[in-house]
């Protein structure tokens, strides 16, 4: 007789190793990234051309750099969460499974960072 | 706890193609392009952060024959994604489950998320020629 819980057995099962909360948190940064995504479109679209002082100046306003910063953000998230799914699921080898999701892990922090840091030296003008 | 050999679904070759499952294996695969595209826009960012001449360069990647379709590709990756996703979205509150209701909403994700592509760059196209 095992002394373990029905749920106690079951928890931790499954490719992803966890519940919800993955599944949760790519919902919540998917509504968010609606109006973010909008934005960052028709910001785009609506300036009269994307030569180097234009976009420049667009990305200065403060605005325009606080919300390039929070679409970034939640894009690297949203993409990390994403593609993190796509390797649970078809990466079987425990080990390579283990190794790809630490490389994803760093590539996302990796290009984030650097898009972030981007736009806070635009903002700050250095 | 003994192995037992667990039921496992059949593989998918025994399935038939239908728009459901198309286009839930397309809103992946646009997703994995779009995680592509975060580091083509990150890429952008910080050549723009680096001055003119890292602009430029840029700029000149972007419009190559190569650069133009990955922009090309993105947006309509971007506008299939965000139109699917808010399909998956209905569902995780419980609406639009039905047969007819899943098969118009997928066919109006893909003829929107087309033809706002041409939408976007039409205007695009248009404003470079003006």
């Amino acid at each position: 007789m095992s002394l373990q819980s029905p749920l106690g057995r079951v928890l931790g099962l499954g490719s992803a190793k966890d519940g919800t909360g993955h599944w949760w948190a790519q919902r919540v940064s998917a509504v968010a990234l609606i109006p973010l995504t909008l934005w960052f479109m028709f910001s785009l679209l609506s300036l009269p051309a994307l030569d180097y002082a234009t976009v420049r100046a667009w990305l200065s306003f403060p605005m325009s750099g606080f919300l390039a910063l929070l679409s970034v953000t939640v894009l690297t998230y949203h993409s990390y969460l994403g593609t993190t799914e796509v390797i649970e699921d078809y990466v079987h080898s425990a080990g390579m499974k283990v190794l790809s999701l630490l490389l994803l892990r760093f590539a996302h922090a990796l290009v984030g960072g650097a898009g972030i840091f981007a736009i806070m030296r635009i903002a700050f003008g250095s | 706890m003994p192995a037992r050999a667990r039921p496992t679904s059949p593989h998918l070759g025994i399935y038939q193609w239908q728009i459901g499952n198309s286009l839930s294996i397309v809103h992946r695969l646009t997703g994995v392009a779009l995680s592509l595209g975060l580091v083509a826009l990150c890429y952008w960012l910080v050549s723009l952060a680096g001055g003119e001449q890292s602009y430029a360069q840029a700029a000149k990647l972007f419009a190559s024959p190569v650069g133009l379709f990955g922009l090309v590709g993105w947006t309509f990756a971007f506008l299939y994604h965000l139109l699917n996703g808010v399909r998956h979205l209905f569902w995780d509150v419980g609406y639009g489950f039905e047969r007819t209701q899943r098969h118009v909403s997928g066919w109006f994700v893909v003829a929107g998320s087309l033809a706002l592509t041409l939408c976007v760059w039409g205007l695009i196209w248009a404003g470079h020629r003006s």
